[in-house]
């Protein structure tokens, strides 16, 4: 499926303006409707394990935290910040040292108040197979697009003087 | 240098930093360790890269999770005597306030551990602790040698 320009350079804009994903470097792949894949490269420097050089849950928990809080742009109407309320992360498998890490989300429920998200964080390993590293669901709060500054969400959604 | 030799020179000397620079991440976050008596608690500097929400402006949910995740780890390094890093199972947060740029505390408790599996409770507070920012569960499997 193609992307959707327009979603993809929302959550370009959004994940931009989050001090540590720039840190991180985590860039969006894809993005449409309900669909976002946000990806981690590899970094000595977020490693949780010196003797494998495997990378540290922290870092993939805040992949995770961002994409699905980023889907949410692609799930509502129109941009809104939402805080997360929870979110629990279940690790299947250690991240492959050298790898991007790539985490995939959709929101399954959207209420007034509350979203719903499901996220999975994943690898592609050279023969293409992907292996799940973890596996995550949260919630999210809508605080409505009047919560949100006008200037923020004009950054975000682009339209004035872009 | 293996991870229990680090663990006593810590204990003994009170200084933490040795033993939390073996692991990148703590340094990329910036965490420190302090001990009060027989108590540790670990400590997240304000620091502007750790930023998410730039309106407020508030800590990443992520560093947070991961500060307090890495927590929960050393600790059970530091006191439960095991020889090598525990590898975590899954991890379950509660964000109650929004973490503001400015220090970060926490503090955790063993609620139960077995001979595999260990639980681990994480409380993160910024102004006092009876007004916690952010409460998490978490399990970790235990390697004995």
């Amino acid at each position: 499926m193609p992307n959707d320009s327009r979603l993809l350079q929302q959550v370009t804009r959004f994940v931009d303006s989050l001090a540590q994903c720039r840190e991180l470097a985590i860039t969006p792949v894809e993005a449409w409707h309900n669909h976002l894949v946000l990806q981690l490269p590899y970094d000595k420097r977020i490693v949780g394990n010196p003797e494998t050089g495997v990378i540290h849950g922290g870092a993939i928990t805040t992949l995770m935290d961002t994409t699905s809080g980023s889907v949410v742009i692609c799930a509502l109407p129109e941009f809104e910040l939402c805080p997360t309320l929870d979110l629990r992360v279940d690790y299947m498998a250690a991240a492959s040292p050298l790898l991007p890490v790539l985490a995939r989300a959709s929101c399954y429920k959207i209420t007034r108040h509350i979203l719903f998200t499901r996220c999975e964080a994943y690898q592609v390993g050279p023969d293409q197979r992907e292996t799940v590293i973890a596996n995550c669901v949260a919630t999210f709060m809508r605080i409505g697009k009047e919560a949100t500054p006008l200037a923020y969400r004009q950054q975000i959604e682009g339209n004035r003087g872009d | 240098m293996n991870l229990k030799t680090l663990v006593e020179q810590a204990h003994q000397s009170g200084d933490y930093s040795q033993l939390i620079s073996i692991v990148p991440y703590a340094s990329h976050i910036g965490m420190t360790c302090e001990r009060f008596g027989d108590e540790v608690v670990f400590r997240l500097p304000q620091k502007d890269t750790n930023l998410g929400n730039p309106i407020l402006p508030a800590i990443h949910g992520g560093v947070l999770g991961g500060f307090m995740e890495l927590s929960a780890a050393l600790y059970l390094v530091m006191f439960q005597e095991i020889p090598k890093l525990p590898r975590i199972v899954d991890f379950s947060l509660d964000y109650l306030r929004a973490g503001l740029n400015r220090d970060t505390y926490v503090e955790c408790q063993l609620t139960r551990q077995g001979n595999k599996v260990a639980n681990v409770i994480v409380s993160a507070w910024q102004k006092n602790r009876r007004e916690p920012i952010a409460l998490a569960r978490a399990h970790f499997l235990l390697e004995r040698q």
